[in-house]
């Protein structure tokens, strides 16, 4: 066990080297000169050189590769063009919205989905079947940040219900803080929502057919109990690895969902940083985001092996 | 010859029944008329704008729907209906051309993986990488480094794209490749290209057109995405996206800036997810009965 775990530890490693080379060649080997385009359209000579500079693109590429790769291993992300922040104290900040928000969204859509996924199943090719998977399809289809100005019309401006945008650190209290991440945990789950329930129906439905299900039923046992303790037990991986794969799904729709509802968190910041065109910041947000996402799927990787104790690798 | 062909008479062939075809895949039909109407909108949209999309007056600002402006006006008095309909061009141009590019550029790379050993081990590691990133984040640091344009957008969401595709292709040409026939074409001395072409390159088409349409229906969603939050195609273009990212200011007074627009978006993605299951039903039944 602890063999598996340290090696898909090290397995991560080139994922994250990969990420980490075409950060540091995007910059290098963008078409036209990304100093100009950075330092804008109307920058006199001097300020590209100075943004050049900055950037260190001005020195030899063997040079700058290796000041770069001993920067980053002692975690230092570069400093932001526009404020001379170092880029991971600017993410830091921020690091709690986004945190927060991917968490309720992740808890919404896994609460709400698995138990429509088994009613699915369980009542298959019946209307609540029917109902589910028309629901997954339009959940596919639809953007997120346009069913947040639907859920903000009706439940906030509409009803007044809810908070229309902003957020509320959970320092300030716990009910302005749950209530400021209501709708866009909503907004933000729908095709997280869509993806879990689908797998959950698809999952079960393979489970169910199984000989051992039907000896449940002929035993006399209660449905409820079939259905959770012998059906959803052994309905668990594909369910988990899906969770796992809408993590990655979540993390990009958290820059557009923060956008919407005004949270400043990391989402919010990529976009600000985009917008000025700061690209040290950028690469500092890509790294960050795609090491969480590497390391959600090694927790799922790993999680197999208790899920299910015939996984040896 | 009459009584020749008469003997060899085949059971005269079912007359190709437009019903009988809806009736077996209401999915696709659905999927496919919906999309059909967007097409013709997009190429015929000068003549389908009942305004020009342009024009600035500031006299009709925030109308609601009315006769007049059928989807109403945006802030600076220019009639969304109008607006909506030149959107579907961006949409479409950026869905098909991401969608027939990735695919092009997988295939190469999946048949490569999947055939050579060599060539798999280096490509998948990079391709590893690129998933990693999420995707929409992967685009944003393209454009940060290009001057905004349709061009720079369709390139931004393609790379992204492209592991996708790599991924289900080496996985059917790696299954292809045990097979007997494979196996017995290399004993009998088949050049490499003509064992890719003509025996591996066949069987990996049906999964690929299954989910280059779902890559299409994510480059929409990816491009309006983009739009709105500023890194996408430029302002004074009317994609669905630039539509919906300029009514937020006065989306409270105005929700028809960005519900319409916004519908339009849904609809577009949802009938070609739509055509995408059902052709996955008719073209992979190993996936279809997977999902």
């Amino acid at each position: 066990m602890t063999a598996y775990i340290v090696r898909r530890l090290f397995a991560t490693l080139p994922v994250m080297a990969v990420v980490a080379l075409f950060v540091f060649f995007l910059l290098r080997f963008a078409p036209g000169d990304p100093a100009a385009i950075i330092a804008g359209e109307d920058a006199t000579t001097e300020a590209i050189e100075a943004v050049r500079a900055k950037l260190g693109l001005d020195r030899p590429m063997v040079e700058q590769f290796f000041v770069w790769v001993t920067q980053l291993l002692r975690g230092d992300l570069g400093v932001s063009i526009f404020s001379n922040l170092p880029v991971t104290r600017l993410i830091s900040q921020r690091l709690e919205p986004t945190v927060a928000l991917t968490l309720s969204t992740l808890f919404v859509a896994v609460a709400m989905a698995i138990p429509i996924g088994v009613l699915a199943a369980w009542k298959v090719r019946k209307w609540v079947d029917r109902v589910v998977m028309g629901f997954a399809v339009l959940g596919f289809a639809m953007p997120v940040f346009v069913l947040a100005y639907i859920l903000i019309y009706f439940f906030a401006v509409q009803w007044q219900m809810l908070p229309v945008q902003g957020y509320q650190p959970i320092k300030e209290g716990l009910w302005p803080f749950v209530e400021s991440l209501i709708l866009p945990s909503l907004a933000l789950g729908i095709t997280y929502m869509a993806l879990i329930a689908r797998t959950t129906r698809a999952s079960m439905l393979e489970v169910l057919s199984q000989d051992y299900i039907r000896t449940a039923n002929s035993k006399g046992l209660a449905t409820g109990r079939v259905l959770l303790l012998h059906a959803l037990k052994n309905a668990a991986v594909p369910i988990i690895t899906v969770i796992g794969i809408g993590i990655a799904l979540l993390i990009s729709g958290v820059v557009i969902t923060e956008t919407v509802f005004n949270i400043p968190g990391l989402g919010r910041l990529t976009v600000d940083a985009v917008l000025k065109r700061d690209y040290p910041v950028v690469q500092g947000l890509i790294l960050v985001f795609a090491g969480a996402k590497v390391l959600v799927n090694l927790v799922i990787d790993i999680s197999y092996a208790f899920l299910d104790p015939r996984i040896r690798y | 010859m009459a009584i020749i062909a008469d003997d060899l008479a085949l059971p005269p062939a079912r007359r190709f029944s437009m019903w009988r075809a809806i009736r077996r895949n209401p999915t696709v039909a659905l999927g496919g008329v919906l999309l059909a109407v967007l097409v013709v909108m997009a190429v015929f949209a000068p003549l389908i704008a009942t305004n020009d999309p342009f024009k600035i007056a500031p006299v009709n600002r925030l109308r609601p729907p009315s006769e007049r402006w059928w989807f109403g006006t945006d802030q600076f008095g220019r009639d969304v209906f109008s607006r909506t309909v030149y959107g579907a061009r961006v949409s479409l141009i950026v869905g098909l051309s991401v969608a027939a590019i990735s695919s092009i550029l997988g295939l190469a790379l999946g048949l490569a993986c999947g055939y050579f050993r060599r060539v798999d081990s280096i490509v998948m590691r990079i391709m590893d990488g690129l998933m990693a990133i999420p995707s929409i984040l992967l685009a944003i640091a393209l454009i940060t480094l290009s001057r905004p344009g349709l061009g720079i957008v369709i390139v931004a969401i393609v790379i992204p794209e492209v592991p996708r595709i790599v991924r289900v292709v080496r996985a059917v040409v790696l299954s292809i490749r045990a097979q007997p026939y494979v196996e017995s074409a290399i004993a009998g001395g088949t050049r490499n290209w003509k064992l890719l072409t003509r025996h591996i390159l066949p069987n990996t088409l049906a999964p690929l057109i299954v989910q280059s349409t779902y890559v299409c229906a994510s480059a929409m969603l990816t491009e309006a995405g983009l739009s709105f939050l500023g890194a996408g195609v430029p302002p004074e273009v009317p994609s669905w996206g630039n539509i919906i990212a300029q009514g937020r200011t006065f989306f409270q007074i105005a929700p028809w800036t960005i519900m319409i627009p916004g519908t339009f978006l849904a609809v577009t993605v949802l009938a070609v997810n739509l055509l995408g299951d059902g052709l996955r039903d008719r073209l992979d039944p190993r996936l279809a009965r997977r999902l």
